[in-house]
């Protein structure tokens, strides 16, 4: 009885149920619409694993919700809702791009230039929504949307603007070959990169056939940085202390309006950073013209909660629902059933998350009838 | 110059009226206590399931209202999580938001052979003024009935909240629930209702939206609207006049965007799209400032616990 209820109060058990109902709920909708659940989910793990490329491309997928998951997560951390991380992310990818044509140095400087630029864009559209809400006391969520809007028409404005407009193209010139941040871009497709590659085919196909990069390294990396901050800084210990109760926090002497703003300034850097690095790191290394919000904003949101707002648990969860996108693809192309399914178990398993909230409360009772029965 | 103002009078009611259903829906929600972040979501559902029933069924009317059952019922989701199982609201309404659109794809591709977009329907909802006008300026006050009914809703939404006893019930169980408890009124029977409301209502939304402004389901006939009823719910101060007028002003600022005589000028036509979110803000800085929500908006209630 007590190790039941020792593992049920974990979080992850709780993540872990939420992933099993996800699925169990995805296969009655596709038993009901008349497809073989078995054969979908197999379409889909085979479309994650059963190729060293497939394996690759789901991590390049990650990457960028990985990061803007824990841009969401670092913020809920905080007290405030980043539900613009969408628009950070567009100006992000809006500056790293114009930057990155822009500008031709030796990668060494052209690289941190380019990602400082999304960061600092990011950063910037962040921190307007937290000195809105520090100043003027108006509410995030709602300054967040607008801001996703304007970001959206601004990034189209930049792309059909004269400067930057690639003719007889819906896109706007790419960054300069000396910002990319793939392994090796100009060795593996030279004489020498391809006879060092030539015995080991996985290796061959992963170089070749993706865009393998660093950023998923650098989202580990931000990960565990904000982990640090968050637990093993004093900042950190004024940033938490400002979400669990704004006024205690006041009271205690912590800046409360200073903390929000550096807050937002952080959580839309995290935003930038995650467009940045698309940018340099994945074809076609450029914005094009945007006709409905490519979601790597709001996927964030769901990652980080399924996550349970935990920074590392944002890499574990990225990688999910990134494997999820990926290979979800193959269950339309295979069996031919809706790709939507796997919007509709993303859902589910975020629906799910909260409702499992309430597994460690009921391991508490179970715990504590046990110890009631023992007396 | 009287065609131009009509013009521009018409487009504001006729871009607003989906949204009001939906922020309404999120006021009459929030102030009973549940966030409703799902509004996207919902209104997504009522969006495929009117242009769905009102193709098949060859009547906008039944299109109508079956969505905005299907509305309620999605909403239901939304109260189970937030009421009974005192769940993170952000967290469920952010899960309805997924398998709204999800599910709205999903069974449009299965209803209308694997498109993503329905037939139009046979006949649209009504105008107020019947068919097509001779006049231009009658023509441009020639509302959708949606127009109507949304005005209607909001009258009788601030009637039920500061007229009546019940809505003294829904506002007290959104600022003090235990003290609502006391008084012997059912706090979780209150959010049930005020939440399966607020799906209807959304539901209506999205109906509006393809049964009225455009005529069959499309994978963006909700891109966004739903979050725009959210943001007009807190510009409103949580009161349904007050989401009212937020989305009257957002329907106003994308009419005066595809102004005919400033949509041929100079100016870049991105720049006009995103005049009506620069205008919000501009607006929110100088007259609206710090909106607070309902006390306990958000906080599941537990019996007991104080």
């Amino acid at each position: 009885m007590e190790k039941t209820a020792k593992i049920l109060k974990k979080p992850i058990t709780s993540t872990i149920i939420a992933i099993v109902c996800g699925f169990a709920v995805a296969a009655i909708v596709l038993a009901v619409a008349g497809y073989n659940p078995g054969s979908a989910f197999g379409a889909l793990f085979s479309g994650i694993f059963s190729r060293p490329k497939y394996i690759s491309n789901v991590i390049i997928k990650a990457t960028p919700i990985t990061l803007t998951a824990l841009s969401v997560a670092f913020a809920y951390k905080v007290g405030l809702f980043n539900i613009g991380a969408e628009g950070q992310y567009i100006v992000g990818a809006v500056a790293a791009n114009i930057v990155g044509y822009l500008c031709n140095f030796p990668p060494v400087i052209e690289i941190p230039l380019v990602i400082l630029a999304g960061m600092v864009a990011g950063a910037l559209w962040g921190g307007i929504v937290g000195l809105l809400k520090a100043k003027f006391g108006i509410h995030e969520v709602l300054t967040s949307i607008m801001l996703n809007w304007i970001a959206f028409y601004f990034s189209n404005l930049v792309v059909n603007s004269a400067a930057f407009h690639q003719p007889n193209s819906t896109a706007a010139y790419p960054v300069n070959a000396s910002s990319y941040t793939m392994l090796l871009p100009n060795w593996k497709t030279s004489d020498a990169g391809m006879a060092a590659m030539s015995g080991t085919k996985w290796l061959r196909e992963v170089m070749l056939k993706t865009d393998v990069n660093f950023g998923f390294l650098i989202a580990i990396a931000a990960a565990v940085f904000i982990w640090m901050l968050l637990y093993r800084s004093r900042k950190g210990y004024e940033l938490r202390a400002v979400g669990l109760n704004h006024d205690a926090a006041e009271f205690a002497g912590i800046p409360v309006n200073k903390n929000i703003v550096i807050t937002m300034l952080i959580a839309g850097a995290l935003a930038g950073l995650a467009a940045a690095l698309a940018i340099t790191g994945t074809n076609p290394h450029r914005i094009s013209t945007l006709s409905a919000f490519e979601n790597n904003g709001f996927n964030g949101l769901s990652v980080a909660f399924i996550a349970g707002s935990s920074p590392i648990g944002c890499i574990f969860a990225g990688l999910l629902f990134g494997g999820l996108l990926y290979g979800g693809q193959s269950i339309q192309a295979n069996i031919g059933a809706p790709s939507e399914i796997i919007n509709i178990m993303i859902g589910t398993i975020v629906f799910f998350v909260a409702l499992t909230a309430v597994v460690p409360k009921l391991a508490v009772r179970l715990e504590k009838r046990g110890m009631r029965n023992a007396k | 110059m009287l065609n131009d103002i009509s013009l521009l009078i018409g487009n504001t009611f006729m871009y607003s009226a989906p949204l009001i259903f939906g922020a309404l829906g999120g006021v009459i929600s929030e102030r009973s206590g549940v966030v409703n972040l799902g509004i996207e979501g919902m209104m997504t559902v009522g969006a495929f399931v009117g242009a769905a029933v009102g193709f098949f069924s060859g009547n906008a009317w039944v299109g109508f209202l079956v969505a905005g059952l299907a509305g309620g019922l999605f909403a239901l989701l939304h109260a189970v999580a937030a009421v009974t199982f005192k769940a993170d609201q952000t967290i469920s309404g952010i899960a309805l938001n997924l398998i709204g659109p999800g599910l709205a794809l999903f069974l449009c591709r299965l209803c209308f052979s694997g498109a993503t977009m329905s037939q139009p329907v046979p006949h649209k909802l009504p105008k107020i003024l019947g068919g097509a006008q001779s006049n231009i300026v009658a023509q441009n006050f020639n509302f959708d009935i949606t127009v109507i009914l949304a005005f209607l809703v909001m009258m009788a939404m601030w009637f039920i909240l500061y007229r009546t006893k019940w809505g003294l019930r829904i506002r007290s169980v959104g600022e003090h629930p235990a003290a609502a408890d006391t008084l012997g009124i059912n706090v979780n029977r209150t959010r049930y209702t005020c939440v399966l409301v607020s799906g209807i209502l959304a539901g209506f939304g999205g109906a509006a939206m393809t049964l009225a402004v455009i005529q069959q389901f499309t994978p963006t006939a909700i891109s966004g609207q739903g979050f725009i009823a959210l943001a007009a719910v807190i510009f409103g101060k949580w009161t349904p006049q007050g989401a009212y007028a937020a989305c009257l002003l957002f329907g106003f600022a994308q009419a005066l965007s595809v102004f005919p005589s400033l949509a041929h000028s100079a100016i870049p036509s991105e720049v006009l799209a995103m005049l009506p979110y620069i205008l919000t803000i501009v607006v929110l800085i100088l007259f609206v400032g710090r909106s607070v929500a309902p006390k306990e908006d958000g906080i599941p209630y537990e019996k007991g616990v104080r």
